[in-house]
């Protein structure tokens, strides 16, 4: 039973009934999903530094922010069509990354962890200063949403909203950054990333150049964190400084642990889970982070493994007298 | 095969080496021995690239590998297992093996294969000659000390070594482990025609399988030939076999 449940295609199930959303009528609805669904990809793109490679970023939020501001510039202000401005996120967030990377990695732990974090406040300070380009410290207001004219007049998934177009495009692209993500992790690249992890002195030993591998991770993490980015600009009707700001690289770091880096889906569960009790939490009370911390200290404590871990533990022991 | 000439390496003053010279010919097993403190494993980092010599030249088949990065000198053929064990402690002991083949097999920059069955014909013939096969699928943490050290051999023999370095192949092992591994790296060294280095506290073991022996003494080299030639210099006997009786 277990066994079966555990064969199941779970990121198409979820998939599958993430569509049916905008259905349900609300648009407060569709737009939390749209919310968490951008946020699970920046969560895993980050695991792919912090879970699979075993590098702590503090910094993760500047190529998200980069991507937004790459998308945003390029639709609002260049007038450059979704197809060609949503790439350019992520090539450029990935070409920033190589830049910061090749510093960062020379860097062990801490270290590393805290030069991340100096470059992204660099880009945070840049976006915020340079008024000109990024609009400073007011942001980059009204983003226009990518052209759906073409598909409302097709028969069947024509008359909804514009916003609920966006949600379902945010979908498909999501699920397929996802999808190449999860191949990278299972690939031999992936194995190589986690024998870093693991233990970086024998990974040296069976020829691995652990540099350069850190440096491809931290340039693919960079970049589809840029296409995150560059799809939530567009969500939040507007691309601000903020977005590359420390809070946000902690805020993705937080959903990365809750939901569990040991897993591949645990941190899109992360947001997930983040992002309601947020919601959640912030109806009842003014002093939500206070509760919020609360309930993340609890959990981390109880559940070492996040929250993916904690199922998976969970689904092994019920799992085992039926073996036995 | 390897040829150490004259290196030197100090740590703050301290001379952790001096001036030390090693000849391995193909196909033959040697020993460094040395009392704790005398320099082994620092010689070790300084050939497999872990650590830069201060002076001197390590050279690999005719090639000068001094001051190569530790994965260049592995690709060029030189294996190595650490004194403490070093393994992938969260990875099953069929992945430690697997990851190994995969990167010396230049596989790493695979970014889209699915990896569970790359070279899984060679990694289970390797487990099997090292009698791990059926821990393929245990996490390789959690196996013991002896187990552990036997599956760090395996992961260095993955990368199709010439030349393996053993940097106290046997340490912290039982009577029974001690002399199975001797046995199992014997074996194995005859089978695939390795030229094997090894550094050793137990005396029993490097006298019976070393055909060369070096003898280190607070970062020097104080005798160097055949078994029965250091078992019977002055100098070695002062310094270290009579020290440990």
């Amino acid at each position: 039973m277990t066994a079966r449940l555990a064969r199941l295609p779970w990121g198409v199930v979820v998939l599958v009934l993430a569509f049916f959303v905008p259905a349900m009528g609300s648009r407060f609805y569709t737009f939390l999903a749209n919310d968490i669904v951008i946020w699970a990809l920046f969560a895993t793109s980050l695991n792919l530094l912090v879970g699979v490679t075993g590098l702590v970023s503090f910094g993760h939020a500047a190529y998200f922010g980069i991507g937004a501001y790459a998308t945003g510039l390029l639709m609002k202000k260049l007038g450059v069509p979704f197809v060609l401005a949503f790439p350019a996120a992520g090539v450029l967030a990935g070409a920033l990354a190589l830049v910061f990377g090749f510093f960062c990695v020379r860097l062990t732990r801490i270290y590393f962890a805290m030069l991340t974090l100096a470059f992204a406040q660099i880009v945070w300070a840049i976006c915020f200063k340079w008024n000109e380009v990024t609009g400073g410290e007011q942001g980059m207001p009204e983003i226009p949403y990518p052209s759906f004219d073409w598909i409302a007049e097709l028969p069947l998934v024509g008359g909804w909203r514009t916003a609920e177009y966006f949600y379902f495009l945010t979908l498909v692209l999501v699920a397929l950054c996802l999808w190449v993500l999860r191949r990278i992790v299972g690939s031999p690249f992936g194995r190589m990333l986690t024998t870093i992890r693991e233990n970086a002195e024998r990974a040296e030993f069976i020829g691995v150049n652990v540099r350069r591998y850190e440096l491809a991770a931290f340039v693919l993490a960079g970049a589809f964190a840029g296409l995150a980015g560059g799809l939530f600009g567009i969500f939040n009707r507007g691309v601000f400084p903020d977005f590359a700001y420390w809070t946000k690289s902690s805020e993705v770091l937080i959903m990365t642990l809750l939901g569990g880096m040991g897993t591949f889906y645990g941190p899109a569960i992360g947001a997930l889970v983040l992002i309601l009790l947020n919601q959640q939490i912030v109806a009842y009370t003014e002093y939500w982070p206070f509760v919020l911390g609360t309930i993340l200290v609890v959990l981390l404590f109880v559940f070492p493994g996040g929250l993916a871990g904690a199922v998976q533990a969970a689904a092994r022991r019920v799992g085992r007298p039926r073996r036995a | 095969m390897l040829e150490v000439r004259g290196v030197r390496k100090s740590f703050d003053g301290f001379m952790a080496v001096c001036d030390v010279s090693v000849r391995v010919e193909r196909g033959q097993i040697a020993a460094i021995i040395g009392p704790n403190g005398a320099g082994k494993t620092t010689l070790f980092n300084l050939v497999t690239g872990h650590l830069r010599p201060d002076a001197g030249t390590v050279v690999l088949d005719g090639r000068d590998v001094t001051g190569l990065a530790p994965h260049d000198v592995c690709r060029l053929g030189m294996g190595r297992s650490f004194q403490r064990t070093n393994i992938f402690p969260r990875l099953t002991v069929y992945e430690n093996v697997q990851a190994a083949f995969l990167s010396h097999r230049g596989r790493g920059r695979d970014l889209w294969s699915r990896v569970a069955r790359l070279y899984r014909e060679e990694t289970l013939a390797l487990l099997g000659s090292l009698g791990l096969l059926e821990q393929a699928d245990e996490t390789s943490g959690f196996l013991s000390h002896g187990a552990q050290k036997q599956l760090e051999l395996g992961i260095a023999l993955a990368s199709e070594p010439a030349l393996l370095l053993l940097d106290e192949p046997t340490a912290g092992m039982s009577a029974t482990e001690t002399r199975e591994t001797i046995r199992l790296v014997e074996r194995i060294a005859r089978e695939r025609g390795l030229t094997l280095l090894f550094t050793e506290h137990d005396m029993e073991v490097v006298f019976s399988i070393a055909q060369r022996i070096t003898v280190l003494h607070q970062g020097r080299v104080i005798a160097e030939g055949t078994p029965t030639e250091v078992r019977a210099d002055v100098e070695v006997r002062r310094v270290y076999l009579g020290e440990r009786r």
